[in-house]
């Protein structure tokens, strides 16, 4: 998942000339680019080896609310998906030659709330998907157009930031951020239930 | 068999009311209605581009409707309900998408914009095409109607936040004139023609989806003599 | 008591239980008997709550089992033809994990007793993966009764078993019977079935076609009952 997300951020690094006008431009995409198609392959593992083996459904049978596992999923892809991000943004500041003066805490603030929606649904589709003829394909065709409001708040809210934007510019994205994270845990968190049933 | 002629009776009655309705509808945009000043004869497309919009909202109300009583209720007919308004919904926002870029086209010089409403019902077109395909690779029948439904609900919420990250971002899309204030006021036959087609849209979307619960109720019907049959066949 | 009543469930556009009505007392030992499709395992995964029935309820005592699910599967343990078990993690992993979700105090004396009562000490610390499909089975049973269930459910458990496993097997069934546990088992061995139970069922095409104490009739007439039934299925 890291060695898949830094290849992204490298490949396209040097398909773009260095200190050219565009690059500043494609910068942000391009980092969203690499983060969700690698927040994607960590998300359809979430299951794919518990529905496998089966041992699945001895998690369902505990007796715990499957809100539960549910949160405890979407922590765990959390997590990940979050230190890759992590590790990546280094690379990623030093092959655009970006100059974050002191707004590195708030990428940091933006690629949270961006990555809590991210798996959020993330980890409610994938509990589906697992169950597709063609998981890994069936994984993004649902998750890219629900994702549209946290992808482009997260590309815009880049940008602003490489710009070193003044941080009200950045305040509406974080809203729908916000807004998007907390509506998608708690709907997700109600209809895993139904999910998971055979 | 009950559902059967009861299905058999509505869409014919149904069919006469959308016959009748359509013919007077045609009438209505190509005759009668005077043509806009400004845009010219394309603004016709109006009265189906509109009523179009409006069907395909329709049909996503009702499938994320079914969808929630599906979920409480188990009746797998609510799922074929909200199967087929995704299906017809699906048709309805090409419609829409369509019949917007024939009208952009002349009036914005583009076919396309990356307005709030225009992205937001291209996105809304993505995430029912992804219903429907989510509804069909799910290997069982029961466990596809439990994901497609908690897929709407989750695409149903998507749709304002979609909208409202789109419009922060952007926007040209002509301010509704229907609703806004007394300079964007519709003349009266506009607006009677509008109103009608919009109630011939309702009669065709209700007939699109009796018409597809025949052919559900029919396959039902089938499975059922199959089973019988190899049953007693071995 | 555990009341079924009229459980449905539709599996791919079919009934796989079509009004289902059983009545299951406490401490007692139920046998599930029928042919292939007659919706014995599709009742096993309602009662287990894994699957939710498209019509019909299960009550425990008068509530219904889906009202809340969690607390009644405290209740339960559940052996299938799958283990259940993570095959990268050992044994002893295995049971804590499962200790860990049923929040059974004291874990490890209780994983030790259970690896110990099972035959499998000697192997705790070693990955499941490496196990026997027998070995693994045992360590299923243990993970079953980890948290000494009141409701048991057996889902063709000896497919699979070797001697010494099935030996094992059916004397946790018969401690626990004596115990006074409920105990739902399905199998397609009709001996077997008709010596442990208290009761028997027969299903065919998701009804219960004949509901009888063990008591009420010999082995062999219950074995050309059995019959009767199921070869009637097959000719209408």
């Amino acid at each position: 998942m890291l060695i898949f997300c830094l290849l992204v951020v490298v490949i396209f690094s040097f398909t773009f000339d260095p200190g050219s006008e565009y690059t500043k431009e494609a910068a942000p995409g391009i980092l969203w680019v690499a983060f969700t198609f690698s927040g994607m392959l960590g998300l359809n593992r979430t299951f794919s080896h518990e529905v496998d083996t089966g041992s699945i459904h001895g998690i369902l049978l505990a007796p715990i609310d499957r809100g539960a596992i549910y949160l405890g999923k979407t922590i765990g892809s959390f997590i990940f998906m979050f230190i890759v991000e992590i590790f990546t943004l280094p690379f990623f500041i030093v092959l655009f030659d970006l100059n974050l003066e002191n707004h590195f805490l708030q990428l940091v603030t933006i690629i949270f709330l961006a990555t809590i929606g991210f798996v959020a649904v993330g980890t409610l589709f994938s509990a589906m998907t697992v169950h597709t003829k063609t998981r890994e394909l069936m994984l993004p065709i649902l998750l890219f157009p629900v994702m549209i409001p946290v992808i482009l708040a997260a590309v815009n809210a880049t940008g602003s930031i490489l710009n070193l934007d003044e941080w009200s510019k950045i305040l509406g994205w974080i809203r729908i951020l916000v807004a998007f994270d907390l509506a998608f845990i708690v709907l997700s968190y109600l209809t895993f239930d139904f999910v998971v049933e055979e | 068999m009950e559902r059967t002629t009861l299905l058999r009776k509505m869409q014919l009655i149904i069919g006469v009311l959308l016959f009748i309705g359509m013919l007077i509808s045609l009438y209505n945009v190509f005759i009668m209605v005077p043509t806009e000043k400004k845009m010219g004869i394309v603004q016709r497309i109006f009265y189906f581009h509109v009523p179009s919009a409006m069907m395909s909202f329709l049909a996503f109300f009702t499938v994320a409707g079914f969808s929630i009583a599906f979920l409480v209720k188990r009746n797998l007919w609510y799922d074929r309900v909200a199967v087929i308004c995704g299906e017809i919904g699906v048709l309805f926002t090409t419609i829409a998408l369509i019949t917007g870029s024939i009208w952009a086209r002349p009036i914005w010089n583009t076919y396309w914009s990356w307005d709030a409403r225009l992205t937001t019902f291209l996105i809304l077109w993505f995430i029912y095409v992804a219903y429907l395909m989510l509804r069909d690779y799910v290997g069982e029948d029961e466990r596809g109607a439990r994901f497609a439904a908690v897929f709407a609900i989750i695409g149903t919420l998507d749709i304002p936040i979609v909208y409202f990250s789109i419009r922060w971002w952007r926007t040209l899309h002509p301010s509704p004139v229907i609703a806004g204030g007394e300079g964007s006021g519709l003349h009266p036959d506009m607006a009677y023609t509008l109103f009608f087609s919009m109630i011939v849209f309702v009669f065709l979307f209700l007939f699109l989806v009796i018409a597809r619960l025949r052919v559900e109720n029919s396959r039902m019907i089938l499975a059922e003599i199959k089973r019988t049959h190899i049953l007693s066949s071995n | 008591m555990i009341k079924v009543q009229q459980l449905t469930k539709i599996y791919n556009k079919q009934f796989a239980l079509r009004g289902l009505d059983l009545e299951i007392n406490y401490g007692q030992c139920l046998c599930i008997l029928g042919p292939n499709g007659a919706g014995k395992s599709t009742f096993i995964r309602i009662l287990a709550t894994l699957s939710r029935p498209n019509r019909g309820d299960i009550l425990v005592d008068g509530t219904s089992v889906f009202a809340a699910p969690a607390a009644f599967r405290r209740k339960l343990g559940l052996i299938a033809h799958a283990t259940f078990l993570y095959p990268e993690l050992t044994a002893r992993e295995n049971l804590i994990f499962y200790a860990a979700l049923y929040q059974i105090a004291n874990p490890d004396t209780r994983v030790d007793d259970l690896l110990k009562t099972v035959g499998l000490a000697h192997r705790s610390d070693d990955r499941v993966r490496t196990f026997s499909r027998g070995m693994q089975q045992r360590l299923a049973i243990a993970r079953a009764i980890l948290n000494e269930p009141e409701i048991l459910l057996l889902d063709e458990p000896y497919t699979g078993l070797d001697q010494s496993a099935s030996q094992l097997l059916t004397d946790r069934i018969v401690e626990l019977k004596t115990a006074k546990r409920t105990i739902v088992l399905i199998t397609h061995n009709i001996q077997q079935g008709y010596q442990l139970a208290d009761k028997i069922a027969i299903f065919r095409e998701g009804r219960v076609a004949l509901e009888c104490d063990t008591g009420a009739m010999s082995e062999l007439e219950f074995q050309q009952k059995y019959n009767e039934i199921v070869t009637a299925g097959g000719k209408n």
